[in-house]
């Protein structure tokens, strides 16, 4: 009977899998463990449904980031992303290596910074992979196909390295403030800024981490390029 | 939360005004008369939108029925994102070109005000974000003179645009609180019991991140994973051991997001991506990123031993 509680896990990763409604799923598995769990305990299925409703309503907190969400929405009407573009696009004359690098490290500290300069429809096709490519066609001409894949690789990886290890320094982030409601709900008096604030040890080694992978690559271009052949 | 400067009352006034971002996405729905399910998408807003306002005043088991009710909407379809027309590239190039750098300011704005109001602890954790937005609103509306109104209207965009998904967190931290309720964490803990060798921390510490890290790679999701390892592996054999909650918290977050690197579940951060860079080879991103997820799982483990305890 104890193991059947469990059913709800299983739900949870099936419907995840076979990408059922993700909303659907989790409140189904709430309520499939919860039915089980009243054969075995003194719980109804009454008191299954307010525990729901009651953890729900405690657990606003996670969205506490919406009402943010306008100043990021007026922003980006008013020319955010141009002005980020903007920016990169005065980088010139460096390697692919040192470029995507870069990109790494300003797209991660803006999401430490709750600024979202990134997405792979906004960012990478239309502005890395084009900067990253010429930089790459700049010193060596046209490479081969393997070559091509893993330069769009490094900036698709830049993107997702910076997102995901930089945006649980910013304290509204919704990642953050889960990690901060779930530990209250579970009795530990901790902050969403304690949280956001032990979050930048693994910033700096994503950044570091990530810099030294795209400088391999650098080297790696060189020594099967060789200085420069580029085709006049 | 801290019980000196936490204030109730703010945080509500916060999300009661969360709660007419809602009603006014609802009301944004409704009026398009192009699409298809707006009166169950609206049904889903006001639901979401009375659930923010009067959540604490109604009872718990109709708060329960309702949540059910848009998990019904969300399951058959029923909620789809207004047509309403998008903001056109030229109008924001242009009004790039008017403002300038300036538009920075008010991100940059929220970001420093809410750990500004937390770190002198003038309001609670949670109520500096609510705090911050308003610095970020007096912010946006100085620099860039917009009219009033697109405080509502931008806000409802925004919501609208990113769909039930934001209300996913909230959703998987009270599946997790009935979790604990019914008494997963102490079954997975029990189960869990026979690979940790008794107080053994480095073990528990790595069969919790590593955990994390494949149960992320199943599901596509960190967040869906944190609850349930967290409630089953993180605390009983953790925090309950005496590593800090913050720590452990901050880091089991990350050491998931290692597996969703490595991940086809993680479809649009890895496959789509591929797709929109026309690789030839589909997973090239998941190759890519394998070497860097897997040195940074390891540097999770070893920080986590050394810090949490």
């Amino acid at each position: 009977m104890e193991l059947l509680k469990l059913s709800g896990i299983a739900l949870v990763v099936l419907g995840f899998i076979l990408k059922w409604d993700t909303i659907g799923t989790v409140v189904a598995a709430g309520l499939l463990t919860g039915f089980i769990t009243t054969f075995s305990s003194d719980l109804t299925f009454v008191s299954i449904l307010e525990i729901l409703g009651k953890s729900f309503v405690n657990q606003r907190t996670s969205t506490l980031f919406a009402i943010s969400v306008g100043v990021i929405g007026i922003s980006e009407r008013y020319g955010l992303k141009d002005k980020a573009r903007d920016l990169i696009m005065k980088l010139k004359n460096i390697t692919v290596g040192k470029f995507i690098s870069l990109w790494l490290a300003i797209r991660t500290f803006s999401a430490a910074f709750s600024l979202r300069l990134g997405g792979h429809v906004q960012f990478i096709r239309p502005l890395i992979l084009p900067m990253a490519e010429g930089a790459v066609f700049a010193k060596y001409g046209h490479v081969d196909e393997k070559t091509t894949d893993k330069v769009k690789g490094l900036a698709a990886a830049s993107e997702n390295y910076g997102n995901f290890f930089g945006q649980n320094c910013f304290m509204g982030g919704s990642g953050t403030l889960l990690i901060a409601s779930t530990m209250v709900e579970q009795g530990f008096n901790i902050t969403a800024l304690e949280i956001s604030a032990a979050s930048w040890p693994v910033l700096f080694a994503a950044i570091i981490l990530g810099t030294v992978t795209f400088l391999l690559f650098d080297l790696k271009l060189k020594s099967k390029y060789g200085i420069s052949n580029k085709g006049e | 939360m801290d019980p000196k400067v936490y204030n109730p009352i703010l945080s509500e006034i916060f999300f009661i005004i969360i709660g007419l971002v809602f009603a006014s996405t609802a009301a944004r729905v409704l009026k398009d008369k192009n699409c298809k399910k707006r009166y169950t998408s609206g049904a889903f807003w006001l639901i979401i939108s009375v659930l923010f306002i009067f959540g604490p005043y109604i009872p718990n088991v109709l708060s329960g029925i309702l949540i059910i009710a848009c998990a019904v909407i969300t399951s058959f379809n029923g909620l789809e994102k207004s047509k309403d027309t998008p903001i056109s590239a030229e109008e924001t190039r242009a009004n790039a070109d008017k403002i300038g750098n300036l538009i920075f300011i008010p991100s940059v704005t929220l970001a420093l005000t809410a750990v500004l109001a937390a770190a002198t602890k003038i309001v609670s954790s949670n109520n500096a974000i609510g705090v911050s937005a308003i610095f970020g609103f007096i912010a946006v509306f100085l620099i860039t003179k917009a009219p009033l109104k697109y405080a509502v209207t931008e806000s409802a965009r925004m919501i609208d645009t990113m769909g039930p998904t934001c209300l996913l967190p909230q959703t998987l931290g009270a599946l997790g609180a009935l979790f604990t309720a019914c008494g997963v964490g102490e079954v997975v803990a029990g189960l869990v019991s026979g690979i940790i060798p008794d107080g053994n921390r480095f073990i528990a510490v790595a069969v919790y991140c590593i955990g994390m890290a494949l149960f992320t790679a199943i599901m596509g999701n960190a967040f869906a994973a944190f609850s349930v390892m967290t409630v089953g592996i993180g605390i009983p054999f953790l925090i309950n051991n005496g590593a800090n909650p913050v720590i452990v918290g901050a880091l089991g977050m990350t050491a998931g997001f290692c597996g969703t690197l490595v991940t086809p579940m993680a479809a649009n951060f890895n496959i789509m991506p591929a797709a929109l860079l026309e690789t030839h080879d589909k997973y090239s991103i998941i190759k890519t990123q394998a070497p860097f997820a897997l040195i940074m799982l390891i540097f999770h483990i070893i920080l986590m031993y050394f810090w949490a305890f």
